[in-house]
């Protein structure tokens, strides 16, 4: 790729800004609460975007458009479904608790509702969980940047070889996320993501109205992909006549309820971002605020995808020809600007087993901004896509560095230290946690297969999770022994899940079916959502019954930590439209129009 | 926290408008082939531009509005004319 100066420029100016938002926020950061928390002083619509930018590191942006040209539209259930109703029952009805308890973190939570064991289960998988996935995220960077030979002009300059491209962009990464987020705590990593939420807005809208503009808008989008691209719900009453491959109970069960509900209302990761928060009213508002750009999302990542499956027939002559520097997008059996994937090992095209190419989805985003953006432009978009990668790993090390010192440290480790103490601790938690994310980068390049298979294990890890929740927050006769034993048997039920069933076509191993083989599923994403389904269903179920024979707590010690045990918070001082409720009723009437309009 | 977060935004995207504009208005004109023969810096530019100064504009008005009422709360009466900030 040709990046000129302007681009760098860009990039560069974007780099001082990331940094100098943690040099201007050291002078703050007086107390773990301030590095931990953000002082809890941060206003709604702050918190809200960087709500919505931690969830949008660069493998959702990238992931969404890949699935925007694989599935098309019917990409946006994971929006419009699988995202807004959580959000609008997070901050409706549980921000109350997570925020009125004091607690700082969501394992304390668990902690202050049930006991020690349900935390430390809870912690522990959470903060490996974090460090894996900020590798991941780490590790997706730096081969992008490989593909785009971004780095290729200065490491020439340099002197050094193009195997230098894959360390490089680990470690610079590394080292800037680790300064800004060792500076200034939380508040950097909060203040980055609204940073990075802007960038992304500005690099990619740009290319959504060239390529609509180019694709003849919606209606020439609709003329040229199938109707099942442009119409959400076609087909979802049978799993065989949709794109998903999965019918609309498991689609709105299992992705709709279970892992929507169990990612938006319990990961710390996101969690986090409403408890900086400078008030209860701010702290509910939060995921409603970000739930409004969470809505129109499918605009700016899904139909990018779409218009790179639907574009080639209405390239001229000398479009082809003035972008010399794309990705083999016109080899023969590539679809639109998205070519066949490459074997890393092998330098050739991949087949599948019926003997078709594979396309290489991923590659939409970077061939649409290849295709599309101009010098200048270009820099600004290849800015958003870097700027979401950090940002996606920046929010995974203030989420580990907290649930590290606070439920790890403070808790097993080195009790009643100074506050001096725990702030330090953060700090090196933020050290060896990227340190440990390099780690883990490195090893997916070695083991991939160990990645897959540690992915698998935190799906079943999560899953159950959110019935603990609910029936904590909701039922005050849980108890603690229940919630235990409950995750445990619902972490089970989804391993034993994924042992006895298969995707159709797969064969036995990673993909499920190790055990035996029960039942055969039209697509992955079915047998994911049905896994999902009855790992819940088996923690509810278990966590319900084991309460039932075991002693409840107190009533008043669950005082603000159980719906029926806490008044509610009055918002009767707030004008109309800052209340939770009602832009909740705003939100889920926006998301259920959207629904119909794209039926 | 003490920094304004639309301070940091509306400069950086003053700055980035500025670079794409002055490029868009004085660089090869041959390079928007590929952008449908749109120069999508000089209006893409400018759009960045503006959500940048506005930004700006607004997190000025804040830190003023919040100096004075801090100096209000802190002086009682004495602040009270510097109260309501200039412009906007």
């Amino acid at each position: 790729m040709n990046l000129t100066l302007i681009d760098w420029l860009i990039m560069f100016v974007y780099f001082v800004f990331v940094l100098g938002i943690g040099f201007a926020l050291k002078r703050y950061m007086k107390s773990s609460t301030d590095f931990f928390l953000a002082g809890r002083s941060l206003p709604a619509w702050v918190c809200g975007l960087a709500f919505i930018s931690a969830n949008l590191g660069a493998q959702e942006v990238i992931g969404m458009a890949a699935s925007g040209a694989k599935y098309g539209i019917a990409t946006s259930h994971f929006y419009w479904i699988g995202a807004i109703p959580a959000m609008v029952f997070v901050g409706v009805f549980m921000m109350p608790f997570y925020y009125g308890s004091r607690a700082r973190s969501v394992p304390e939570y668990l902690s202050l509702r049930f006991d020690e064991k349900t935390r430390g289960l809870n912690a522990i998988s959470f903060a490996t969980m974090t460090v894996f996935s900020s590798g991941i995220s780490m590790y997706a960077m730096a081969k992008l940047i490989q593909v785009l030979h971004i780095l290729d002009k200065p490491l020439a300059a340099m002197g050094l070889s193009q195997g230098w491209t894959f360390h490089i962009s680990i470690i610079l990464s590394g080292i800037i996320v680790l300064i800004y987020i060792f500076l200034g705590g939380l508040t950097s990593a909060i203040y980055n993501e609204v940073l990075q939420f802007f960038l992304i807005v500005a690099g990619f809208l740009p290319l959504v109205m060239l390529g609509l503009k180019n694709v003849g808008g919606w209606s020439g989008l609709k003329h040229d992909l199938p109707s099942n691209f442009t119409h959400s719900w076609q087909g979802m009453s049978n799993a065989h006549t949709n794109p998903l491959g999965v019918e609309w109970f498991g689609l709105v069960m299992g992705l709709g309820f279970v892992l929507s509900f169990g990612y938006w209302c319990t990961d710390f990761l996101v969690v986090q971002r409403a408890m900086a928060a400078d008030s209860m009213s701010s702290a509910r508002r939060t995921p409603l605020i970000a739930a409004l750009p969470k809505m129109v999302f499918p605009l700016i990542v899904i139909l990018p995808g779409m218009i790179a499956i639907a574009v080639p027939k209405l390239v001229t002559a000398a479009n082809v020809t003035g972008t010399g520097t794309q990705i083999s997008t016109t080899a023969p059996q590539g679809k639109g600007l998205i070519p066949v994937k490459i074997d890393p090992d092998t330098g050739k095209p991949m087949f599948n087993t019926d003997g078709k190419p594979v396309l290489d989805y991923d590659l939409a985003i970077p061939n649409m901004l290849l295709h599309y953006c101009p010098t200048g432009l270009l820099g600004l978009g290849l800015t958003a896509l870097l700027a979401s990668f950090m940002s996606g790993m920046a929010g995974n090390v203030t989420a580990f560095n907290t649930v590290w010192t606070y439920d790890i440290y403070q808790s097993y480790i080195h009790k009643n230290a100074s506050d001096e103490h725990y702030l330090w601790m953060g700090r090196m938690a933020t050290i060896f946690g990227i340190i440990l994310s390099m780690g883990a980068a490195y090893a997916a390049t070695r083991f991939n297969n160990i990645m897959d298979f540690l992915q698998l294990v935190f799906a079943f890890v999560n899953a159950p999770l959110f019935a603990t929740f609910l029936l904590g927050m909701f039922w005050k006769r849980t108890t603690g022994h229940a919630a235990f034993t409950g995750l445990l048997s619902g972490t089970a039920a989804a391993a034993l899940h994924h042992g006895l069933t298969l995707p159709e076509g797969a064969v036995a191993g990673i993909k499920g079916g190790w055990l035996g083989l029960v039942h055969v599923y039209p697509s992955d994403m079915a047998q994911n959502f049905w896994t999902a389904i009855w790992a819940w269903t088996t923690c509810f179920v278990v966590t319900i019954l084991v309460s039932m024979v075991t002693k409840p707590r107190e009533e008043k010690e669950l005082v603000g930590l159980v719906y029926s045990l806490t008044e509610k918070p009055s918002e009767g001082h707030l004008p109309w439209y800052k209340r939770p409720a009602v832009l909740g009723v705003f939100v889920l009437g926006v998301a259920l129009l959207l629904n119909i309009i794209f039926w | 926290m003490g920094l304004d977060i639309r301070i940091p935004i509306g400069l950086m995207f003053s700055i980035l408008g500025m670079i794409l504009v002055l490029f868009g208005a004085f660089g090869n004109s041959a390079i928007y082939q590929r952008s449908l023969g749109i120069n999508v810096n000089l209006d893409w530019g400018s759009v960045l531009l503006v959500f940048g100064a506005l930004m700006l504009a607004y997190g000025i008005r804040g830190g003023r509005r919040a100096a004075a009422a801090a100096k209000e709360a802190g002086a009682g009466n004495q602040a009270g004319k510097q109260s309501r900030p200039n412009g906007h």
